[in-house]
């Protein structure tokens, strides 16, 4: 009876029906209709900007610059276009280095520091966790001035090292702060095991405790990694030439050879070049990610 | 007895050993330049490589407080970030009942819904450049194709226009995070509360009321401060949409411009200043709301 009574409720929940009283079965399916209907708008808004940008990027520039809605004939020409622009192509290699290298430090110091923060006895655990929420809402144009000129004085500025460098600001204490809860949520008994046998707190940091955090690793990383690959403000301020601008100040400085009209072709396909991965990515970890998303920001 | 002593020591020392390289690259990129920003603003320093800085006591703020492009630029950002925030915690929570809620699809829902999360903001700003094109752009072909507009718009020409086309872009990327954050506030929600409630002949709506949307407030809260954080120092989708236009700066735009155009560090930190104050009160009423456990 019960169970009845939870499968009668769990079913009514999306089409906002009371069970409790009987309702006609007209007045159900509209409802059902009607969610659907929600349901189908949500995805469309959400779907539709990516996938026109996507079947722009195929059409040609005849079919692009006119009023016709569906495209007739597909082409890779804007793909080819775009992967000769020398300055697309060097963008392209200066964000896989720079969010790269960025995700590795940040992941490197900062899984030290959360297992530190998380798992080790530490005098002053509460105003360093507090800190380091803090500056994971840290204004990035806050600093934007002070950068510029450390960036000239160390002759880092227009560099891809000092890219790297900046990127730390919001990677680090992301890194440290989600990495600190996934520490965190790790059993006591297994390292209380390891000590009994006489391990070193470093040895079962290492042996016992960094195995478990793989998937935390991964999750973060992701994270980081799709933060510094997004990146422009800093971008944009500390880099000037082509060779070091990273793919989304390429992207937002695309202009045709000759043109009254932007190149729209080409700078959908780059678009897509730089999303495509990521959606990918996205899909694969979606599990992960939005874990990784909510850590801190929603507590029991 | 005495092995356990050693053992708090050794973690004590590994503990500090291991905070500290962090800390140290904490100091140096955030830490330095923040202190640098502040003297700086009391400075006259242009980039140019010419002039010494000198000192100029409260110049830049004087200067700041009033030009009218900076009051313009609060301005911009204060509707963008009322109207966005408001509009994405509306639509937020909308989309995470329908996800929090059982039926066919809806995996592939989750899935969609982070698409815009992850495509960088350079781009989703560039896709609907495109796509609010005045001559080419879809927007324009389907509205007059249906006759709801007379003629072609060119969105981005005039702020009347530009800003809800921001606002539109900014609530397409930054809903779906919303959404997540407040499906994972949904998903804490006591199932036996809503059973209890149909017991009792509750209505839906009468549920949401009064069972989802309390329970819900402290996650909405948060998000909502998050989501106010970004907007404030909303720079890229402007930038990228309407860049050249002076008329539709930002706070984090015109701060980017007095440095970079005017090379200008004194005026260009005084401005920084003034955001980073109005951020941190941001994020004393967060931390006040949210009331993390730290130990």
């Amino acid at each position: 009876m019960s169970n009845a009574i939870k499968e009668a409720d769990t079913k009514a929940v999306p089409v906002r029906v009371n069970s409790a009283t009987k309702e006609t079965d007209t007045k159900t399916v509209v409802l059902r209709i009607l969610f659907y209907l929600l349901v189908a708008v949500i995805i469309v808004f959400n779907l539709f900007p990516f996938v026109w940008a996507l079947l722009s990027s195929f059409r040609p520039s005849s079919e692009l610059f006119s009023t016709k809605l569906l495209p007739t004939q597909l082409t890779l020409a804007h793909y080819q276009a775009v992967f000769k622009d020398a300055r697309f192509v060097a963008g392209l290699i200066n964000s896989i280095i720079v969010a790269g290298c960025t995700v590795l430090i940040a992941l490197g110091l900062g899984s030290l520091c959360a297992y530190a923060l998380g798992r080790l006895p530490f005098r002053f655990k509460g105003p360093v966790l507090y800190l380091i929420l803090t500056m994971t809402m840290f204004p990035t144009i806050a600093v934007l001035s002070g950068l510029f000129v450390m960036l000239k004085t160390l002759s880092l500025f227009n560099t891809r090292q000092g890219l790297i460098v900046t990127y730390l600001i919001f990677t680090m204490p992301f890194t440290i702060w989600v990495m600190t809860q996934y520490f965190r949520s790790l059993p006591r008994e297994l390292e209380e095991a390891a000590y009994v046998d006489g391990a070193s707190p470093l040895k079962v940091f290492w042996d016992i405790l960094l195995p478990l955090t793989v998937p935390g690793l991964v999750s973060t990383g992701l994270l980081a990694f799709i933060a510094a690959w997004n990146e422009f403000l800093f971008a944009l301020t500390f880099t000037v030439t082509d060779t070091m601008k990273t793919v989304p100040v390429v992207i937002s400085q695309f202009s045709g050879s000759s043109s009254f009209e932007q190149p729209w072709g080409s700078i959908m396909a780059g678009s897509m070049v730089v999303t495509i991965p990521l959606v990918i990515l996205v899909m694969i970890f979606q599990y992960r990610i939005v874990e990784g998303l909510t850590s801190g920001a929603v507590k029991g | 007895m005495a092995k356990e002593i050693d053992l708090y020591a050794r973690q004590k020392r590994l503990a500090w050993f291991l905070i500290t390289p962090s800390v140290l690259v904490v100091l140096l990129i955030i830490a330095y330049p923040t202190v640098q920003v502040i003297v700086y603003s009391f400075m006259k320093y242009k980039l140019d490589g010419v002039t010494p800085p000198s000192f100029a006591g409260i110049d830049n703020y004087a200067f700041v407080f009033s030009d009218p492009d900076w009051w313009h630029a609060v301005w911009i950002t204060v509707i963008f970030t009322i109207v966005s925030v408001i509009l994405e915690s509306v639509l937020g929570l909308t989309v995470a009942m329908v996800a929090n809620s059982k039926f066919k699809g809806r995996t592939f829902l989750r899935v969609a819904i982070l698409v815009p999360w992850a495509i960088p903001t350079v781009v989703s700003s560039q896709i609907w450049k495109w796509m609010v094109n005045d001559i080419y752009g879809v927007v324009n072909i389907i509205l007059t194709n249906l006759h709801l507009i007379p003629q072609k718009i060119a969105w981005l020409a005039t702020p009347a226009t530009a800003l809800p086309v921001i606002i539109a872009v900014d609530v397409w990327k930054a809903t779906p995070f919303m959404a997540l954050l407040l499906l994972a506030g949904l998903q804490l929600i006591p199932k036996d509360l809503y059973e209890a409630g149909s017991i009792d002949g509750a209505t839906k709506i009468k549920q949401f009321w009064a069972i989802t949307l309390p329970l819900v407030t402290p996650t909405l809260l948060v998000a909502l401060i998050f989501r106010t954080l970004d907007a404030l120092r909303v720079f890229d989708i402007f930038y990228v949409m309407v860049g050249g236009q002076g008329n539709m700066a930002t706070m984090a735009v015109y701060n980017q411009q007095q440095l970079i155009s005017f090379l200008d560090a004194g005026v260009g930190s005084a401005t920084s200043v003034v955001i980073l104050i109005i951020i941190m009160l941001f994020v004393v009423l967060y931390t006040r709301f949210s009331r993390t456990s730290f130990e």
